[in-house]
């Protein structure tokens, strides 16, 4: 047990000390924004890292979720007045709901049935998004009013790098000590076997659902957080390439490894950016290094990396 | 109003006979590896631009599709040996996200190759509609119905009637048991990519002429593929067919009686709505799990 918590203090204080760190190195706007994209990605990916990698559930639909949070700050706040806290609430409010109905009966399915299910509901909610221009501006996507709360206005990549920064910090912590609970290790069972973990008595469908609706208000507080900051959100962030995207990033950087979902958000946001000095080679070069790293680390970049160090405990 | 559903119908079955086409790929992969092969879409892409591209540059038509047809098999096939089948013991997730590499891989070599504009292919018969019962049929549907219908046919023969196809069917229902009998497993995969790809490639030859080709074609094609896979239940290939017509049927309906703009949101809710009440699709075998 003391191991364990000082194995994970460890993490939590290097991440901590990364990012407390790292505005020295940042020096522009730019590499701030790049920063900022990377957290958010980040915190997306750790909730879903739960899913995937501790619960052995695939969704290829969380970036609906992102989506929904996003819109649901930027239509409440923008074209209703609330005020932006009551709306990222709302938002989360709102998908914790639908995660919780739609989950019951889609966690019931295995393997590829859920994948299938998790990708219908994404698709439905970027479509949405795309057809209710009314309210959502259609492709186009929409404005969005910055972020204040209680009447001070959040502006500038250096105050939301702290927010951001302080946020991935606060789930990753949260993410952390959950694995550490008796929930955690009843999500590990689950994922080990089902049949098994059911045979021991645990409420496998009701650690299923739990996991599945935390995972997707993450990335609903995400989304509408990242809505403000952006100003500008287009239904493209809730469609089917984004929600692969995610999944990416995790399986990347490492399933059933928290500090591996956030290495995965990192690296993956700014491979693109890299990447551009490819040009019209930019996709064939992502795609080559997807299949690439599956192929040759089909655990993913942080526990193969942390096996070749055999000395080392796991992060 | 007859006329009206009849012409909804007609629409529905041309595009539901590509979507049956994507599907029973789904299936035949699925069943040769247990990989769900999301660039199932790339193949259709393939058929669909090299048939349009090749025509335009003074190649005949059949030579054409029998180029495209060739091309994406091999694709297929270097998919299966130097991605697929080198990660064979990672998780399902690992997997998906190969093929999905795979995918975004092709678009981007297909862009490099073809350019991002949209490519036209004359209709193989001329474009005089055909008048039925007040419907108006366009003869490049009755290419694409006829074209998947005897598709179809060969592959059910294939798999009941010769060795090779029986041979893919036992891998399918173990792989352990069919490499003791001596069966080469692994060209059985090798070769289900390839028949897939074939199978899509050819959906896209014959229905470019409808939708045009351009290098996003097949996501979405690919996608209610998955879709027509699933609600037949994965790996069942006469299911996959029969999803593939009613997503398409489905389609057509939602568009002309409720919204032409949510048309591509009509498989999901019905994929949904399935899945919530038969989990294993509309034909799949209840799932026993081997503890």
């Amino acid at each position: 047990m003391n191991r364990i918590l000082h194995g994970r203090l460890t993490g939590l204080a290097v991440l901590g000390a990364i990012i407390a760190v790292l505005p020295v190195f940042l020096t522009n706007n730019f590499h701030l924004d790049v920063a900022i994209l990377a957290g958010f990605n980040a915190v997306v990916c750790v909730g879903l890292n739960l899913l995937i990698g501790y619960a052995g559930q695939i969704s290829l639909g969380h970036a609906g979720f992102f989506g929904i949070g996003a819109y649901a700050s930027g239509v409440l706040v923008g074209v209703y007045g609330w005020p932006p806290v009551a709306a990222l609430l709302a938002g989360a409010a709102f998908v914790g709901v639908l995660a919780f109905v739609v989950a019951k009966p889609i966690l019931r399915l295995k393997g590829h049935y859920l994948a299938m299910a998790t990708l219908g509901i994404g698709i439905i909610v970027s479509i949405v998004l795309r057809t209710e221009s009314g309210l959502t501006g259609g492709p186009d996507g929409m404005m969005v009013e910055p972020f204040k709360i209680f009447g001070v206005e959040l502006y500038g990549e250096k105050a939301w790098y702290w927010v951001v920064g302080v946020l991935l910090f606060g789930v990753v912590w949260l993410s952390l000590n959950l694995i550490d609970s008796p929930m955690g290790r009843a999500l590990r069972a689950v994922h080990g076997s089902e049949v098994a973990a059911e045979v021991v008595g645990v409420d496998t469908a009701r650690f299923k659902v739990m996991v599945f609706v935390l995972s997707a208000v993450f990335a609903s507080v995400a989304g509408s957080l990242f809505a403000h900051y952006a100003g500008l959100i287009t239904p493209a962030k809730a469609d089917f390439f984004k929600s692969i995207e995610l999944v990416t990033m995790v399986v990347f950087g490492g399933m059933a490894s928290t500090f591996g979902a956030v290495v995965g958000a990192v690296v993956l946001t700014l491979l693109p950016q890299a990447l551009t000095v490819f040009q019209d080679y930019q996709q064939i070069v992502l795609g080559a290094i997807l299949m690439a790293t599956m192929v040759f680390m089909p655990k993913g970049l942080l526990p193969t990396l942390a096996g070749l160090l055999p000395s080392r405990r796991r992060a | 109003m007859l006329a009206e559903l009849l012409q909804y119908l007609l629409s529905g079955l041309t595009i539901g006979a590509i979507y049956a086409l994507a599907g029973l790929g789904f299936s035949i992969i699925y069943n040769a590896s247990h990989v769900i092969n999301f660039a199932q879409g790339e193949f259709i892409m393939i058929g669909g631009m090299a048939s349009a591209t090749l025509t335009a540059s003074g190649v005949p038509l059949p030579l054409a599709i029998l180029i495209g047809c060739g091309g994406a098999m091999l694709v297929g096939v270097a998919v299966a040996k130097f991605a697929v089948e080198r990660a064979r013991k990672a998780s399902t997730v690992t997997l998906i996200i190969i093929t999905i590499g795979a995918s975004i891989f092709l678009r981007g070599v297909a862009e490099l190759v073809w350019g991002k504009d949209f490519k036209r292919l004359d209709a193989f018969s001329g474009e005089t509609p055909i008048q039925l019962f007040g419907a108006s049929l366009q003869p490049q549907s009755l290419w694409v119905m006829g074209c998947a219908g005897v598709l179809i046919v060969a592959i059910g023969l294939f798999f009941n009637k010769t060795l090779t196809g029986k041979a893919m069917l036992a891998t399918s229902h173990n792989r352990l048991a069919a490499q003791l009998v001596g069966i080469d497993v692994k060209r059985v995969v090798l070769a289900s990519f390839a028949l897939s790809a074939a199978l899509g490639a050819v959906g896209g030859a014959v229905v470019a002429p409808i939708t045009f080709s351009y290098t996003e074609m097949g996501i979405m094609l690919g996608l209610k593929g998955f879709t027509a896979a699933v609600l037949g239940g994965l790996g069942h290939g006469p299911g996959a067919v029969a999803g593939g017509l009613i997503v398409g049927v489905a389609e057509a309906l939602g568009a002309g009686y409720l919204s032409s703009a949510y048309k591509d949101a009509v498989a999901f809710v019905i994929i949904l709505a399935v899945l919530l009440f038969m989990p294993n699709g509309l034909f799949g075998k209840r799932g026993t799990e081997r503890v």
